[in-house]
């Protein structure tokens, strides 16, 4: 298991660093770049030329890089020459990332909860009312384009019923600590439950809109995985053993269909997080997305490498989670 | 419905007293209307106490689905089960499932054929023992895991508590059996139904496996009904064979009195099948020429007259009746044929012997 790991974790340090490679040369040759991008109109030639200078662009592409990764490996991603001018880098990931985190959390939550037991009653009822209406559902959920969703989601109940906030992470001069910068999680620490709730107000539509693939793709699984594990020889034996009905679905059916469930769970993250860019412009949701579409806007290099790399990095860790959560629920897989 | 005679040809408590399982006209009907296939046509048998009784027939013929009808364990949808089978004077089809679910396990249990997919993967096998007596007899894991570990003891599973926590497929074919026959035996059934318990397993291993089982039984005084296409296996362990061929029994004999004078054809198709030492070994054996696909409908006439030697005119025309045999062959012998056997083949020189050819 702890060679597992490491080796894994080898792994992904190397892919890390051909993926830096890749995003810095794929960056720098975007058309338009930092300086037109940050003087606009107003630039002279001379004016550009000391802001070239100023930025090291002037250095040949593989000097430059080097001279990011020496920094990289100190901490040090540079500083932002974006909207956020000034700022480390690494600051604008630390500060946005738990949004995200949070709001994909949510998201998972949402379709898992609901996905899972629809799953396994549609299996139970082929062909039924049920079965027949979570399926088209389904496919409903997967054909619609994340963004137009949340943008019906919001009109709805935001702009039109008024029920639940149409933008932002918390109600603007709310009174809320912030130790982690995961709103829920700090005014549940810090025993704000009006914060918690306004926080937790604030994600509903983002996550419910970006649950939408996740929950059909999981319902879809399941709804297979229980079909097929129902006509197993061993449901059989349960059977034949006298089980209550709820020992067999718990023991017999769930635990071995989980094992498809939670793979795709894993395929699914990089879906959430290119999901998530989405909805996060939609809702005006300040999390990494929002930062990453700004971030390309004004060829903020530093603040868009960071936050691609970590985007990744961060693939890479629940993936492997997933894999070990598959050698946990499955004894035959051996890590 | 000339079958119907059948109920009234049953000679019931061939050895005296009640039987344990009295199965009375046993039909299961897949589908329906044009479609509909009878799997099993009006079985009836019955087990006493302690008593092994066999039902051997060749792939098809309806053993699996007698079982799993008395088991109530079919598919709950597009099936039709009729007749009667009465366990220690109740009658299990009229059982809710919750009164089923009670005594599956408890009083009557089932083994499988295949040891490898009828063990769940994911979960160790001490739980799987331990399961059925939390169920039926209330015991806390703890003990239950205890008394599971002293179960796979009994069935001959080698250091049991470290087995406990492995999974099936840590196990060989032969321990995942034992393992199966441990989880059906935990409670102490008065029935067992084994349906095909060997045949996914080595020659060598079969023998352990049904050595086993004969000395469990005949331990604890459970009653067995034994399913094979092998009359091989019937020959150590039965004390009464029902031989089936397309749904209906066709014969039924004490095991002495069957392989002294086999009266079907069929039975005798399968006597001569029986591997013997002389021959070499891992032939695919063929029972008898010709294939199920073969069967004419019962309906109109015996099943079995396409492949049969001692076919006669009045085969084809009129279904035979499952009636009692010459009882100096036997006591309470039943028979289905027109035309049976006078002699046993295997009684002929083996130069004349032509089965399978
Ligand atoms: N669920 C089902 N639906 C339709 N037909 C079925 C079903 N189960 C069994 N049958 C049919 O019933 C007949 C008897 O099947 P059964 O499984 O009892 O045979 P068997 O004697 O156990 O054979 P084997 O030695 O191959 O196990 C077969 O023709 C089979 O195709
Ligand atoms: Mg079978």
């Amino acid at each position: 298991m702890l060679r597992f790991i490491v080796r894994r974790l080898l792994q992904a340090l190397i892919a890390l660093f051909v993926l830096s490679v890749l995003l810095f040369a794929w960056l720098r040759s975007l058309p338009g770049g930092v300086v037109s991008a940050l003087l606009g109109e107003r630039g002279t030639p001379e004016s550009a030329a000391k802001l070239r200078a100023q930025l090291g662009l002037d250095d040949p592409i593989p000097v430059q890089y080097w001279r990011f990764l020496e920094r990289a490996v100190q901490g040090d991603f540079g500083v932002s020459n974006g909207v956020y001018r000034g700022q480390p880098a690494l600051d604008v990931f630390t500060q946005r990332f738990p949004a995200t985190i949070e709001l994909s959390f949510f998201a998972i939550l949402i379709a898992l909860t609901f996905a899972i037991p629809l799953g396994y009653f549609a299996a139970r009822r082929r062909g039924g009312v049920l079965d027949t209406g979570s399926v088209v559902f389904s496919l409903v959920g997967v054909a619609v384009p994340v963004f137009f969703l949340a943008y019906v989601l919001k009109y709805l109940f935001a702009v039109r019923w008024g029920l639940l906030p149409p933008s932002g992470r918390q109600t603007v001069g709310i009174n809320a600590t912030h130790i982690t910068n995961f709103y829920v999680l700090d005014a549940l620490m810090t025993r704000e439950w009006d914060a918690a709730w306004d926080a937790l107000k604030h994600l509903v539509l983002p996550a419910l809109a970006l649950s939408s693939i996740p929950f059909a793709v999981v319902f879809r699984i399941t709804r297979a995985a229980v079909i097929d594990v129902m006509d197993e020889d061993y449901v059989r034996t349960a059977r034949a053993k006298g089980l209550t009905a709820r020992t067999i679905r718990g023991r017999h059916i769930m635990r071995n269909a989980l094992i498809p469930v939670v793979t795709i769970v894993g395929l699914q993250i990089g879906a959430l997080l290119a999901g998530a860019v989405l909805t996060e412009k939609v809702f005006a949701f300040q999390g990494i997305g929002q930062a990453l579409a700004i971030g390309f806007e004004l060829r903020d290099y530093p603040v868009l490498q960071v936050l691609i790399m970590m985007a990744a990095l961060i693939y890479i860790v629940v993936n492997l989670l997933v894999d070990i959560a598959y050698a946990v629920i499955d004894p035959r897989v051996r890590l | 419905m000339t079958t119907q005679a059948s109920t009234t040809a049953y000679p019931s408590g061939a050895g005296g007293g009640e039987p344990l399982l009295s199965v009375r006209d046993l039909t299961v009907t897949f589908g329906r209307g044009g479609r509909a296939f009878t799997a099993v046509d009006h079985v009836s048998f019955d087990v006493q106490p302690g008593q092994t009784v066999g039902l051997v027939g060749e792939s098809g013929c309806g053993k699996s689905v007698t079982s799993l009808a008395i088991m109530q364990l079919l598919p709950s949808r597009g099936n039709t089960v009729s007749g009667t089978v009465s366990f220690a004077g109740e009658d299990l089809l009229s059982l809710s499932d919750a009164q089923m679910r009670d005594r599956r396990g408890r009083d009557l249990a089932m083994i499988f054929q295949d040891p490898l997919s009828s063990l769940n993967p994911v979960v160790p096998l001490g739980t799987q023992v331990a399961e059925v007596l939390q169920r039926h007899k209330g015991m806390k894991n703890a003990p239950a895991q205890k008394r599971a570990a002293e179960l796979l003891d009994k069935v001959g599973i080698p250091d049991p508590t470290r087995r406990l926590k492995e999974y099936p497929h840590q196990l060989s074919g032969g321990m995942r059996q034992r393992a199966l026959i441990a989880m059906a035996l935990a409670c102490e059934p008065r029935l067992l139904i084994a349906d095909e318990p060997t045949t996914a397993l080595d020659v060598t291993i079969q023998a352990q496996i049904l050595a086993l089982l004969k000395e469990l039984v005949q331990d604890s005084g459970t009653a067995l009904i034994m399913i094979t296409h092998d009359l091989g296996v019937v020959a150590g362990l039965c004390d009464e064979v029902n031989v089936l061929y397309g749904g209906r029994i066709v014969e039924r004999a004490g095991r002495h009195d069957l392989f002294a004078r086999p009266r079907h054809p069929y039975t005798g198709g399968l006597l001569a099948s029986i591997p013997r030492l002389t021959e070499e070994r891992g032939r695919r054996l063929t029972p008898v020429p010709g294939s199920v696909a073969d069967n004419i409908p019962w309906d109109h006439g015996c099943a079995f007259a396409p492949r049969c030697a001692s076919e006669i005119g009045v085969c084809r025309e009129r279904t035979p009746e499952l009636v009692p045999d010459r009882p100096e062959l036997g006591a309470d012998r039943l028979l289905r044929c027109h035309n049976p056997l006078e002699s046993n083949p295997l009684d002929d020189a083996p130069t004349t012997e032509e089965s399978g050819a």
